[in-house]
């Protein structure tokens, strides 16, 4: 019993999500060249991931935080976004 | 469902035409992007070939979506995308149509092949995007044009009522009736995939956003706000039912609205006339 509360002590704290994203592995491909800068990534992420650039399209400013949840690339009207994991 | 599923790129770019220069024609934002990723998902998930599907189309912003796709596909005169197509089903029943068309198109230009399609029953799925404004020729008022609402042909404000046409299609007799947004993704996936897999007429009404037009004139604001409206004023269809028709004003009641399973379908009976005829 009373290893079993030591191990739970020891475990790592609860992570946001199980991928490892960062500035050098990003969550998410995006096509800069189909993107129209509509805005709606950057409105509807629920993470706040992404930034607008000076033209108004999306930089992913944030990648950690990004969780994968498919918002942002079933809602891009220009299909641009992408995610890395296969 | 797509929020388990990773979707890559190449599932958009199996269907996409390569010889088409991307991006669109279509205004920054416009829902009808998210719809033909919907509707290029569902074919994906249900296996179709591009063989296997016939798209039809009339006239208008949401007209351009089979020249995008690599489908067997027919752009056809305005209004008149569900009589061509009742004549491809019926010379190739094995084949999938679906036509493509917005509520100016459907509705108005349209409306009667619209509602003796919904009357035939016959097997294809009409997925029709509801703007509520002709999008391509400068915003005019459409048949779905709400009351009050301004637009170029009524700068002070709409006096006539708009149509329903969800409603339409069920009292005109077609078979599976549902209706989306642009905003609720997952449901409007699942809802198309629906009414592929459904034999008879299938009708997908889906509201979706010109804000370049009805969204400027009505100070909707841009694409993102008019998103969040929709999420605002949707109502499932297990809400709806214990609602007043005074509450629902406004409202969008989104879900499958109407199904019937025993109503039989017309290249069917027309096939069983044929064998009845041979035998005598």
């Amino acid at each position: 019993m009373s290893d079993a509360n030591q191990d739970s002590q020891q475990a790592a704290p609860k992570k946001k999500n199980k991928h490892d994203f960062s500035e050098n592995n990003l969550p998410l491909n995006i096509n800069l060249s189909w993107c129209k800068a509509c805005n709606i990534c950057i409105a509807l992420c629920p993470q706040q991931i992404f930034e607008p650039d000076r033209d108004g399209r999306p930089i992913q400013t944030r990648p950690a935080d990004c969780t994968q949840c498919t918002i942002c690339w079933v809602h891009c009207p220009d299909f641009c976004i992408t995610s890395t994991v296969k | 469902m797509a929020t388990t599923e990773k979707q890559k790129s190449d599932v958009m770019l199996k269907y996409l035409r390569p010889q088409k220069s991307f991006p669109s024609v279509w205004c920054p934002g416009c829902g009808n992007g998210i719809v033909m990723g919907a509707f290029i998902r569902a074919v994906d998930k249900l296996g179709y070939t591009n063989d296997e599907v016939a798209m039809v189309s009339g006239i208008g912003c949401t007209s351009r979506m089979p020249v995008y796709l690599d489908f067997n596909s027919l752009h056809t005169a305005h209004g008149r995308a569900l009589a061509f197509a009742t004549g491809v089903k019926f010379a190739e029943p094995k084949m999938k149509v679906v036509v493509i068309t917005g509520d100016g198109d459907a509705l108005a230009i349209g409306g009667n092949h619209f509602i003796h399609a919904c009357r035939r029953n016959i097997d294809i799925t009409c997925i029709l995007i509801n703007n509520h404004t002709y999008g391509m020729t400068g915003g005019q008022g459409s048949p779905t044009t709400p009351a009050d609402a301004l637009s170029t042909t009524t700068p002070y404000g709409n006096v006539e009522k708009h149509f329903d046409p969800c409603d339409l299609a069920k009292s005109a007799g077609a078979t599976y009736v549902a209706r989306g947004t642009v905003y609720h993704y997952p449901q409007l996936e699942k809802i198309i995939t629906a009414a592929l897999e459904h034999k008879g007429f299938s009708l997908v009404e889906v509201i979706a956003n010109c804000h370049t037009y009805y969204g400027r004139l009505n100070r909707k604001g841009d694409a993102p706000a008019m998103l969040e409206q929709f999420k605002e004023n949707s109502i499932t269809t297990g809400k709806a039912k214990n609602m007043e028709a005074s509450e629902l004003e406004g409202k969008f009641v989104i879900g499958k609205i109407h199904e019937d399973a025993v109503k039989s379908e017309f290249c069917d009976e027309y096939q069983k006339l044929v064998e009845v005829q041979k035998g005598k």
